[in-house]
């Protein structure tokens, strides 16, 4: 076992894990925080991305002895606390980018990451950036709607026709 | 996953001696091992991270060649190699972003997965590996699938590429696993051109002669009509078979040179 | 102006709130104090005998709990199936035994052959490793024709082939179809497959078995779209639990698709197990298990022709398909390929003899089940691509040739059993004309080959039957179960409510769009209105939410429940305002004596129910709470026209959807906001199913797309851009027979779309001089190159 201090949503936190302990196993499982999901098991759904010192990972892709000392953000760290969505979060529940809810924690945590190093990105790149991340219900229209008007662009609104 | 410890060195020294312990394996940035060891097909007793070792990042340029640390991101030469552009585009196609931020040059070098991109930049740029113990030319390092000149614990902690006049690689997806269906990265320096094909071939990574000679004489997309690969010792599977593929390392060598321009 | 509330407003939707912060409570969330996990040894060869199974070394090692095997079950019975159809002869369907776990056989890869209960799961698969296994192989049934030729290895023993029944319908017209075939001035023949699909939600089957000693109770978490189904089906069939000491609970589910109606194997054995070690048993799947355990969609291999007359008028219709079942029949399975599919071969035509015969066939492959659409894409996919054949070798416009044998009287009789109620077809495809700008194709067309490309437009039309269903007419045909739909309204001493609704929400926001129904029907504000579902304990017994049949049959079921509410309140106000009960009237929350000023407001009434100090006692009882069952009286018939522009790239095959437009009749909308939603994610799935994704076994039943490394699931990149895709519903011949007007959304995109992308490709193919006629899903890269060189 080895002692993990990370700060996860500005708190530091600590725990004693094996070797194999996934960050994301260490995210849910120990420190109960379940917003961070588990989609598959070959690093392709995204359902699981959260920020480690700011990029976003994969958190079924990463042990959590490799953020020993890392700064941790995940989906719950994303609204005020009084429980003002942010602007990401608003958008998608503004545009319907969400049905299930389930892959909508790593969409969320994607689509701030690029909005941080692209803010007015153009819908082929969201298109293109939301390439790790898999949703079943939406195909996608109304996330990628509501990533750009997230971005401050304008996008006409749902079920205006 | 099995049970296993993981260290986190922070020298190459130190995780050459981890190394040495039986069973040892180096993680790089995972996004490969780490799935297999989800599927049980690893048994480490000891992973040995090399993501904290601060000596085998960043990218430096020295007159016509570019040094990249083993432990850079993909991401990291993406945003960095702007002085080789085709490289750092290719290492822009990798995958997806998260996984970007996370897998790293060498670990995709040492690893060779027969349709990975890398190798075909290495190769097709006639790079250099430089490990802990020594300095490989790409045309001795790639030895089959999966297979490659290191020996047992050894580190790739940089790549050294010499950079083109132009070059470009295009890739067409498996759509899947987004991995190369086909990919060619072409390379056009003063004494010839090299063309590097990944995701075709059952040896892994190759050079495509024919299409080197024909392009060193002439380089441009007409220069290569006629040439054609067998379809024979082609990767074959569900997303296509070898004649596919042989097919397409034609179309996406025409598109590599035009895109190189 | 658009309304901001009601039925008809784009309400947002009040669950995002807790998705989009991550305090959603899905099943993987829960977890009991002291749990067990369980992990399952599963089969890695297709077929073969189990001839040694010793688990004594695995029992030993650490964390153990206890390993169970086929032999722990051999007083236990096995999973029902819930449809029993009847073959052509009047013969029941062939039904295998479906244990929990394998006994002395396997019959796919993933068919569980023990179960491991460990303190950790990472013992448990450990433990795994340890189980000494002997497997006799024995030769994979996988191709479905092989499956039927005599000698053919017997995927199931006891039977005398791997024949499930062989239907035909209506077989009564059967000798008429074949005369009117063969009278045609024209018959368009194809071959096709329908390809099997993994429904694949994103969030992985969970279930976790609890058992409290002191009361005998056993609770079951899982990830269902219908917790009260697997109640019944569990308790009743399986574990022999009776209903009032067996709770199922269906938290937030990850998306279903189908795929989550079923029971499963996995739901069983936790519950059996936690009552066998008195502890709770956890089991999540992996994505990888998912694969070979969650039961597959589509996958028929069907022959069709389409007679028609010297006039292009269609005469008959005449199909032969291949229904894969997998290894054992799930709880649904029987129906997709027969009532679900045969009844939709009449299409929005009125060809007026149609018959088909369908062979269902068993085989060493995960079992086939209901999949977005469940038969009705199928039906779709082969008539839609028939005609479009038929229209290319006559020499008609795709266009033209549909619209000339539209339906266009209502109620109209099909040859195939059912009656439509309501539709207007040509205004669907005037609708989608419109949006895909058909006069501009020819330039759009022009565009793209100067670019070295081929452009192709494709069309096509579709109806389906939703809203199941009748109860008594599903009983004729086979249904071991009701398909009513149940709500309970406990109004609130402060008149806020609850609904306790059998359907059950996983995505399709029924939070938000039942309270918009109560909210119209009373004039309170959406947020008075709770939505209570999942939980057997607090529920009505339910059916759930599949076949597109929440708003049709549970939203109907809560609209009765409510108007024995209204009624009830109208007493009561009229007694507090000494006024006669047919003078009062409910408007905005506001109880009115028609001609008079009185008033009182929705919440006087309702505290008067609970603290009845001034209340006709003697003629009704205090409180406010109701529950209705409903029954439709039939199906809905929601149709549409939807089209597609495609990009091939002749050099490598690849296809790249340009434009694509749907336009739908769904009758009344209560959210359209979450509609169309519903029709984007309908789409990308039959998007994915023609050009993208294909579940594929090799000849030795070894699953080759068994992880999505090999299965393709449809990215944010493959599918059209927002300025070149557009949903439309805005044609609407409301429903007849519900009281809402509504004929359910859900599955139309999946219908809906893959004969319009595989008619856009060939229409692009022809134009570029390539004689393709068919191409089968998914339209791959490959597939496509390939046909082109062959073409050519």
């Amino acid at each position: 076992m080895t002692k993990v201090t990370m700060t996860v949503n500005g708190k530091s936190v600590s725990g004693d894990v094996a070797g194999n302990r996934l960050l994301v196993e260490f995210l849910r499982e120990d420190l109960r925080m379940t917003g961070t999901h588990v989609g598959c098991d070959t690093s392709q759904c995204g359902a699981c991305v959260v920020h480690v010192n700011g990029e976003a990972v994969k958190s079924c892709t990463m042990f959590a002895a490799e953020a020993d000392g890392a700064d941790v953000a995940t989906i719950e760290g994303q609204a005020a606390a009084d429980g003002t969505l942010n602007t990401i979060q608003q958008a998608f529940q503004d545009y319907h980018g969400l049905q299930c809810g389930f892959c909508t924690p790593g969409m969320v945590m994607s689509a701030a990451a690029l909005l941080k190093d692209n803010p007015k990105p153009t819908e082929a790149e969201v298109r293109d950036y939301l390439e790790g991340n898999i949703c079943r219900c939406t195909g996608y229209h109304n996330i990628v709607r509501a990533i750009m008007a997230a971005s401050g662009q304008d996008v006409p609104a749902v079920a205006a026709e | 996953m099995y049970s296993f410890d993981i260290e986190r060195p922070t020298s190459v020294a130190d995780a050459v001696a981890a190394l040495a312990d039986e069973d040892a394996q180096a993680l790089g940035g995972g996004q490969t091992l780490i799935p297999t060891l989800k599927q049980r097909l690893a048994m480490p007793s000891k992973l040995v991270s090399l993501s904290g070792i601060s000596e085998m990042k960043g990218i430096s340029q020295a007159g016509d060649s570019l040094t990249i640390g083993g432990g850079s991101t993909h991401g990291a030469v993406a945003a960095g190699a702007g002085a080789y552009p085709a490289l750092a585009a290719l290492a822009g196609g990798i995958g997806d972003p998260a996984v970007r931020n996370r897998g790293t040059i060498g670990g995709s070098l040492a690893n060779n997965d027969p349709s990975a991109c890398y190798p075909a930049a290495a190769l097709g740029s006639g790079a250099t590996i430089v490990t802990n113990a020594r300095e490989i030319a790409a045309d001795d390092y790639f030895q089959g699938m999966f297979t490659t000149a290191l020996d047992e614990g050894e580190i790739v902690t940089a790549v050294t590429f010499p950079i083109p006049e132009k070059a470009a690689y295009v890739k067409f997806e498996q759509p899947a696993s987004r991995f190369a269906l086909v990919g060619v990265f072409v390379a056009k320096f003063a004494d010839g051109v090299r063309v590097a094909v990944t995701g075709a071939s059952e040896e892994g990574v190759f050079r495509w002669t024919e299409a080197e000679a024909a392009l060193s004489a002439d380089f441009s997309a007409d220069a290569l009509a006629g040439l054609s690969l067998s379809g024979d010792g082609m990767i074959g599977d569900l997303h296509g078979t070898g004649a596919y593929r042989a097919h397409l390392v034609a179309v996406m060598t025409k598109r590599a040179v035009a895109a190189a321009g | 102006m658009p309304k901001d509330h009601g039925i008809g407003a784009s309400t947002k939707r009040r669950e995002d709130v807790r998705f989009l912060t991550g305090v959603g409570n899905y099943t993987d969330d829960i977890n009991i104090h002291g749990q067990a996990y369980v992990h399952f040894l599963r089969s890695d060869v297709a077929h073969g005998r189990i001839t040694n199974l010793d688990t004594a070394a695995a029992a030993a090692m650490p964390g153990v709990v206890r390993i169970f095997t086929g032999a722990d079950f051999e007083g236990v019975g096995g999973l029902p199936c819930g449809w029993e159809v009847t073959d052509k002869h009047g013969q029941p369907m062939k039904e295998p035994a479906h244990p929990v776990l394998a006994q002395g056989k396997v019959r796919h890869v993933g068919d569980p052959i023990a179960a491991i209960v460990a303190d950790t799961l990472e013992q448990a698969r450990n433990a795994a490793e340890a189980i000494e296994v002997d497997i006799e192989e024995l030769p994979a049934v996988v191709d479905m024709k092989a499956a039927l030729a005599d000698g053919a290895t017997l995927v199931h023993d006891d039977l005398s082939d791997n024949l499930c029944y062989d239907w035909g319908f209506v077989e009564e017209n059967k000798a008429a179809v074949d005369a009117a075939i063969a009278n045609s001035a024209h018959v368009t023949t194809l071959e096709l497959v329908n390809n099997r699909l993994v429904a694949n939600p994103m969030e992985p089957r969970v279930a976790v078995g609890d058992y409290a000693r002191g009361t005998g109770d056993s609770t079951l978490y899982t990830t269902s779209q219908n917790p009260h189904v697997i109640r019944l089906l569990m308790g009743a069939f399986v574990l022999g639990i009776p209903e009032h000491k067996l709770r199922v609970v269906a938290p937030d589910v990850g998306g279903g698709f189908g795929t989550k109606i079923f029971h499963y194997a996995e739901e069983a054995f936790c519950t059996f197990a936690a009552k066998a070690i008195n502890r709770a048993v956890k089991w999540t799947s992996s994505r990888s298990e998912a694969f070979m355990s969650d039961c597959h969609g589509r996958d028929h291999v069907t022959k069709i022709e389409l007679g028609l007359d010297a006039d292009n008028n269609f005469t008959a219709l005449r199909c032969l398909t291949y229904a894969n079942m997998g290894a054992y029949l799930s709880t649904f399975a029987p129906s997709v390929p027969t009532w679900l599919h045969g009844t939709l071969l009449a299409g929005n035509y009125k060809t007026p003899l149609v018959y088909t015969n369908v062979k269902a066939v068993f085989t060493n492959t995960v079992p086939v089940d209901a999949y977005r659409g469940a038969g009705r894409p199928e039906a779709t996919y082969q008539l839609e691509r028939v005609i479009d054949k038929a229209a290319r070798e006559v020499g008609a416009d795709p266009v033209e040739l549909r619209r000339q044998n539209f339906i266009t009287e209502f109620p109209y009789q099909t040859p195939v059993a059912v009656v439509y109620d309501t539709g207007d077809y040509h205004a669907t495809m005037d609708k989608m004309l419109e949006l895909i700008d058909r006069d501009g194709f020819a330039a759009r067309r022009s565009a793209s080959e100067a670019k070295g490309k081929l452009r192709g437009l494709g069309i096509n039309c579709f109806i389906e039957a939703c809203g199941i269903a009748p109860s008594n007419l599903v009983g004729q045909l086979g249904a071991r179960a009701g398909l009513y739909e149940s709500a309970t309204v406990r109004v609130n001493a402060t008149g806020g409510l609850v609904v306790m609704t059998g359907s059950h929400s996983h995505g399709q926001g029924h939070e938000t769009a039942f309270p918009q129904v109560i909210s119209e029907m009373i004039g309170i504000p959406e947020e008075q209105v709770e939505i209570v579902h999942g939980d057997t304990a607090n529920t009505p017994m339910g059916m759930g939410t599949y076949g597109s049949r929440s708003i049709a049959v549970g939203g109907s079921a809560m609209v009765r429940a409510t108007e024995k509410i209204i009624n009830k309140t109208k007493k009561i106000a009229a007694h507090l305002m000494e006024a006669s009960e047919a003078d009062i009237e409910l408007k905005d929350g506001q109880f009115t004596v028609s001609g008079t000023d009185k008033s009182v407001a929705w919440g006087d009434v309702c505290l008067a129910a609970y603290v009845p100090h001034n209340y006709p006692l003697e003629d009704i009882e205090p409180g406010l709470e109701e529950t209705a069952f409903y029954d439709p009286s039939n199906f809905t018939y929601p149709a549409g026209a939807y089209a597609c522009e495609v990009e091939v790239d002749p050099e490598t095959g690849h296809v790249k959807i340009e434009k694509f437009v749907s336009a739908d009749d769904f009758g009344n909308v209560i959210n359209p906001m979450i509609v169309e939603g519903q029709v984007h994610g309908g789409i990308a799935q039959g998007i994915g199913q023609a050009l993208l994704e294909n579940c594929v076994y090799d000849d030795n039943g070894q699953l080759l797309s068994a992880s999505y490394m090999d299965y393709t699931m449809p990215r944010a990149d493959d599918l059209p851009h927002m300025d070149s895709y557009s949903v439309d519903h805005s044609c609407q011949t409301p429903c007849t027979h519900n009281p809402l007007g509504v004929k359910g959304c859900g599955e139309a995109g999946a219908i809906g779309s893959p004969p319009t992308v595989i008619n856009a490709i060939l229409d692009a193919l022809q134009s570029g001089g390539h004689k393709v006629d068919h191409i089968d899903m998914p339209a791959t890269p490959a597939r496509v190159w390939a046909a082109i060189n062959q073409a050519s």
